[in-house]
């Protein structure tokens, strides 16, 4: 490949890349939420005031270089000092770039501080309230309601009503990890033995991506949660649905691997409502099949990646806290049967 | 001696070392197919009477045992699991105390697995069909790390999750004493 390709070559890609910029995990993709509304109006305030007076501060050395070199032509000219004693064109000059450096400085402030005020705004009329509990590698997920009987426990899935001010509460269980939804949100961290929080107004129905954004052990990249944000009325139908207690199996095969799940490894650390499996070590099964994504976005929710996990969550997951049983055929077919009529 | 020559023997020196370095204890984060000599679903006895020569060491032992991850995740087991309930931090409650020398049931590593995975008389349940046998060995690692049995070099210097005790390579190395003098 000659030199002259090789730059286009590399660059290509690049650019490429860059084509698919408005996916569902970008921090560019638009007004998804109020959060990032504003902080997309304050970038550009920076962007024009700052490009405004990077120009300028160009243009003015570009012609004090040519001037100089005009000056140095003629003769060797050093300047007195004394400003009174200067050009009045120059002086008038520099008392205008003094004003509007300060003008610059002060819009700026103003859009910062009306910036800073709306995003607190936000969080002062907080409707909804969620925890998110951070582990590794998946996310605790649990609504709270005045109501107990309302409380929902959930994994690795959140569902936000759109246009509603809701306040994340956010926990670890054991390393530092971050809370990052970039449609949505700014990054914020889950510390050990520490409460934190994030409030998010959604602004838009759809489909967004989050991560942990800090490094928390081998599986830290398959530590992801999908953020659903629907139509009020599609939150609260979710919700009720959420709140019922799994289904009780109908077919044989469902009924064996209830009888595996409930009564086997399974139980220890997992609960599904309903059923007298009630460990709290992993995620909350109850609605299992409802999700989109199997292991905390590891893999997209279908009968074979069910298979997969279940038979060897360590040769897809190595490390994680979910062993490798090493169960028989039989009763393999029978959970997958069981866990998919968890909807 | 030649300047180019100490350098030489410094750099054979340090490529040797770097080379012993590659010796880093496995991380087999599952478990491992070990020939099997007893029916599945089973643990082999592992209490005889005084005066019987004790059968060879479990397979599985050189695995687990000094193996600073299966020590770890044991340890993640012991809290999850509620074995603090009973055993506290190894201090004993309403369970016997883990980080002593006295062993009712043995302290090798297949003794104390064999321990979790049957249950013993008296309040310890039996984990066979709650744990994979995988867990079960990573939690009786951790046991034995209670009373200082791992080499320092294998055992946290700061456990996993926070915790007000001193850490697991202070803990002092307790001699294991055998069953029989244990009942004394």
């Amino acid at each position: 490949m000659t030199r002259l390709l090789r730059a286009p070559a590399l660059l290509t890609p690049l650019l490429l890349g860059a084509c698919d910029y408005q996916s569902y995990q970008s921090i560019f993709s638009g007004d998804a939420a109020t959060e990032v509304h504003q902080f997309n109006i304050l970038f550009v305030v920076f962007l024009v005031v700052c490009a405004v007076m990077y120009l300028l501060v160009l243009i003015f050395l570009a012609t004090g270089i040519l001037r100089a070199r005009r000056a140095s032509e003629a003769a060797n000219v050093v300047e007195s000092g004394r400003h009174n004693q200067s050009h009045p064109l120059m002086r008038s000059g520099l008392i205008a770039w003094g004003a509007l450096v300060s003008v610059g400085l002060v819009a700026l402030a103003i859009a910062s501080f009306f910036a800073d005020r709306s995003m607190a705004q936000a969080a002062a009329h907080e409707k909804l309230s969620i925890t998110v509990t951070a582990n590794q590698w998946w996310w605790d997920v649990q609504y709270n309601s005045g109501d107990v009987s309302k409380t929902l426990r959930t994994a690795n899935e959140l569902h936000l009503p759109v246009g509603v001010p809701v306040r994340i509460t956010l926990h670890s269980n054991d390393v530092i990890h971050s809370f990052w939804v970039p449609s949505l949100a700014g990054k914020q961290d889950l510390i050990p033995g520490r409460e934190n929080d994030i409030t998010i107004v959604p602004q838009k129905v759809g489909i967004y991506r989050g991560q942990c954004a800090e490094f928390c052990g081998t599986q830290h990249a398959k530590m992801a949660f999908v953020v659903n944000v629907d139509s009020y009325a599609d939150f609260l139908k979710w919700w009720s649905h959420q709140l019922q207690p799994a289904a009780a199996p109908t077919t044989p095969l469902a009924q064996a691997g209830y009888n595996y799940v409930t009564q086997g490894q399974c139980s220890s650390c997992h609960a599904i409502a309903g059923t007298p499996a009630g460990g709290t070590v992993g995620p909350d099964l109850t609605h299992f099949a409802s999700r989109r994504s199997i292991a905390a976005g590891t893999m997209p929710m279908s009968e074979g990646n069910i298979y997969g996990w279940v038979e060897d969550p360590q040769s897809i997951k190595p490390g994680s806290h979910m062993p490798t049983i090493g169960m028989e055929p039989k009763d393999l077919h029978a959970v997958v049967a069981y866990l998919e009529t968890l909807r | 001696m030649s300047s180019r020559f100490l350098a030489s023997v410094l750099l054979t020196g340090a490529t040797a070392l770097a080379l012993a370095a590659c010796d880093r204890e496995e991380r087999h984060s599952r478990a491992k197919p070990i020939g099997e000599t007893i029916p599945a679903g089973e643990s082999p006895d592992t209490i005889w009477p005084g005066g019987t020569p004790a059968p060879a060491l479990d397979a599985r032992a050189k695995l687990y045992d000094n193996n600073s991850p299966a020590i770890a995740e044991g340890q993640f087991l012991y809290m999850k699991m509620n074995c603090v309930g009973c055993h506290f931090h190894g201090g004993g409650g309403m369970g016997p105390p883990l980080m002593d020398d006295e062993w009712r049931y043995g302290g090798r590593i297949d003794q104390i697995a064999s321990s979790i995975a049957e249950g013993r008389p008296n309040g310890m349940p039996a984990w066979r069909t709650k744990l994979t046998d995988d867990q079960i060995w990573k939690l009786a690692a951790y046991v034995r790390s209670l009373s200082g049995q791992p080499s320092k070099d294998a055992v946290s210097s700061r456990s996993e999750s926070m915790s007000a005790t001193t850490p697991q390579s202070l803990t002092p190395r307790e001699p294991a004493h055998t069953s029989d003098t244990a009942q004394q």
